[in-house]
């Protein structure tokens, strides 16, 4: 009875893999394709940078953002993160020939905050860096905690959801600033696995939800007390992940449970073999 | 108690799939023609003397944005409602009082006839005062009109405002406390160190930017740049004012929202929330003057007898735009759902904030704040801290296989008993 759960939990394992591998296959043609007005297609990265959280610029991980503007803007952008990654992002910003006469070192610092707005903090990477007065480029990493499914409202754990990425120049002398400054942003979320797969889900990622254009333009004059589904619904559409936000209950925990319950119950047909009665002698003397 | 809610997500997920992939079209074709108000950009340019100086690639500073002008006229969104104004136009004289009231509409804004506008543009010529602060308020009468239309002043100048006591900063600010979606952006044409101080007070004031312009085509790529900002789509938050206390604060619903608040003021807001609903806020508050090194924020949120329920907090130092925090609370479903009517929960929501500045600085008007609040529904809590409760790990292998084996070796030995008994 146990070997035909465990055949059913093998079975189920196995149809989720092709599930997950189907759809991923089926995400993936439409990409190229899909040129979206609204800023999410994947087909080219963002030439331009927002100024604030209700204007940050959307891109995507593997996407390589660039932007100009001036030393002391404060430039946004925002990228979507799912459970079980651990998002690194890289920002480099260089200063152009003509900007070279600098009369000091600026300090250049990358902040990333989540969906609410909360700053997360770096786990590592230079966060904060100078750049000296005689150099042309700085780069900062910042390398966030894992992402969970879920967690306790009183904590600050990355959440599934959006997040901003704020660069900008943290400390310089007045002369130095309003200068031509060009930044690339890019940011890489690999899969940590199963060991940081946690229970519970968020019932909508934490995406920025109402500030967002396309979430609004339904949400100003409608939002009455009727509107869960519609809060929902608003919540949901910031910047997606490529292939959309994980259904949260694949993670690798199945294939070990499954495989160590198949290991036991080997291992209980193996130590029945060494333990059982022999046949031999029990044949004759039985009857 | 997670597998029965599998068919009920999985029907939710075909829905929003659904809805998702019928209600884009709609939505875009609805629209098109009833749209959101066009953003609108006024330019102000600074015409006076000063302009003659040749230092930006050779020719004079008018005849630069003169260039600059044309290039950006060209690249000017559809959408956008562009107008120019200038300031020190006209009156070359020598009486403050004149000189500081000579700005004047060159192009009003609207709908933009580009060769009329680069006549307009072609016919200045370098003369009177730097009235910045008339200027402004010249520029924010030109925008009114459509309350939520996005509004974007793009002030070019070399030179500090000649026309005190009407601080220009102070100016800029005022106008960004009305609430009506304005920001500044200012371009310093070879700007000394005091025309730098006081366009970058300008900027901070309303969240706008400044840049320090050397050559032509940094000018036109710049102010092409802003213009293009403006037609980006943004949402407009809606002006309110928090109370003193929870119990007179207004009643919010799910969305975005401004408000002003001063030093270390405290502003209430309250919000319904059902049981199975999740309250999501997030406040920043902007540093838009000179403030102190050190600073924070605070969001609370509050039962209405008084008890912290979550709190959001985050304190900083350096050069900073906004200071953030934000909190959820999820209140959790009732668990006989059809018996009693569910009533909704009010929570206050509390902002603080730990800013302070020279005494020098002034307090009124207050910090920019800017509120949001979604209600979505609550997260499954889970039962186990692993996923599912499941395992992983070698540790895990190990013991099922150890466990399998003794229980397989037990009964070996038990059948072997029974066998020697039976036989007995």
């Amino acid at each position: 009875m146990r070997i035909t759960g465990m055949f059913t939990g093998s079975l189920l394992a196995g149809v989720l893999l092709l599930g997950t591998a189907g759809s991923a296959v089926a995400d993936e043609t439409p990409t190229p394709t899909g040129s979206s007005s609204d800023g999410s297609d994947t087909a080219e990265a963002p030439t331009e940078a927002g100024t604030s959280f209700r204007t940050a610029t959307a891109f995507r991980p593997g996407q390589r953002a660039t932007a100009d503007g001036s030393s002391g803007d404060y430039l946004y952008w925002v990228f979507p993160a799912d459970a079980g990654q651990r998002p690194t992002v890289t920002a480099k910003v260089t200063l152009p020939e003509s900007a070279a006469a600098r009369k000091g070192a600026t300090t250049w610092q990358v902040d990333v905050y989540d969906g609410l707005r909360r700053r997360q903090p770096c786990m590592y990477g230079a966060q904060t860096k100078a750049l000296a007065a005689d150099a042309r480029t700085v780069e900062l990493r910042c390398t966030l905690r894992t992402v969970r499914a879920w967690a306790e409202p009183w904590s600050n754990d990355p959440l599934p959801g959006s997040y901003y990425v704020r660069l900008t120049v943290l400390n310089a002398q007045e002369v130095d600033l309003g200068l031509p400054v060009r930044a690339e942003i890019e940011a890489a979320t690999p899969d940590k696995g199963g060991a940081s797969a946690v229970g519970g889900q968020l019932a909508v990622p934490l995406t920025p939800g109402r500030t967002t254009v396309s979430a609004a333009d339904d949400g100003d004059g409608s939002g009455t007390d009727s509107g869960m589904g519609d809060g929902a619904r608003l919540a949901a559409s910031g910047v997606e992940p490529e292939g959309g936000w994980s259904s949260g209950w694949w993670t690798d925990r199945w294939i070990w449970t499954v495989a160590g319950g198949v290991l036991g119950a080997l291992a209980g047909i193996a130590g029945y073999t060494l333990a059982r009665p022999s046949r031999r002698p029990a044949g004759p003397s039985g009857i | 108690m997670i597998i029965s809610k599998w068919p009920a997500a999985a029907v939710c997920g075909l829905v929003a799939t659904l809805a998702v992939g019928l209600f884009p079209p709609a939505a875009a074709a609805a629209d098109e023609p009833t749209g959101k108000p066009a953003p609108k950009v006024d330019l102000v340019l600074d015409v006076s003397g000063s302009m003659r100086t040749r230092d930006i690639d050779g020719q004079s500073r008018m005849a630069a944005a003169k260039q600059a002008f044309n290039e950006v006229l060209d690249a000017v969104p559809q959408e956008v409602e562009l107008g120019i104004r200038t300031l020190g136009a006209d009156y070359p004289g020598k009486d403050t009082k004149v000189g500081c009231k000579d700005t004047k509409q060159l192009y009003p804004v609207g709908p933009l006839d580009r060769t009329e506008a680069k006549t307009a543009v072609a016919t200045l010529a370098p003369t009177g005062w730097t009235p910045i602060g008339p200027a402004l308020l010249g520029a924010a009468d030109d925008l009114e009109g459509d309350g939520d239309a996005t509004r974007r002043i793009v002030l070019i100048t070399d030179g500090e405002d000649t026309c005190a006591p009407l601080d220009p900063c102070e100016v800029a600010r005022e106008i960004a406390a009305k609430g009506i979606h304005l920001t500044i952006d200012t371009l310093g044409l070879v700007p000394d160190d005091k025309t730098r101080r006081q366009l970058t007070c300008i900027a901070e004031a309303t969240g706008g930017t400044f840049t320090s312009v050397q050559h032509t085509d940094e000018l036109s790529r710049r102010v092409t740049q802003l213009v293009d900002r403006a037609a980006d789509p943004v949402v407009t938050p809606v002006a309110t004012e928090g109370a003193a206390r929870c119990a007179d604060a207004p009643r919010i619903k799910p969305g975005l929202y401004s408000d002003r608040e001063k030093f270390s003021e405290h502003r209430w807001y309250r919000v319904d929330v059902l049981p199975g609903q999740e309250l999501r806020a997030s406040v920043s508050v902007g540093a838009d003057r000179a403030v102190n090194q050190d600073y924070g924020v605070l969001l609370r949120a509050v039962t209405v007898h008084g008890r912290e329920i979550v709190r959001g907090s985050e304190a900083g130092d350096g050069r900073t735009d906004v200071i953030s925090s934000g909190l959820r609370y999820p209140k959790p479903p009732l668990d006989n759902e059809d018996e009693v009517k569910p009533a909704a929960e009010t929570v206050c929501l509390q902002v603080s904030n730990a800013f302070s500045a020279p005494a020098s600085v002034k307090t009124t008007p207050g910090l920019p704040v800017e509120l949001t609040v979604d209600l979505v529904d609550s997260p499954d809590e889970p039962s186990d801290l692993a996923a599912f409760g499941l395992g992983r790990g070698w540790w895990l292998l190990g013991t099922l296989a150890l466990t399998g084996l003794v229980a397989g070796l037990l009964w070996g030995w038990l059948s072997r008993l029974r066998l020697v008994w039976r036989s007995n």
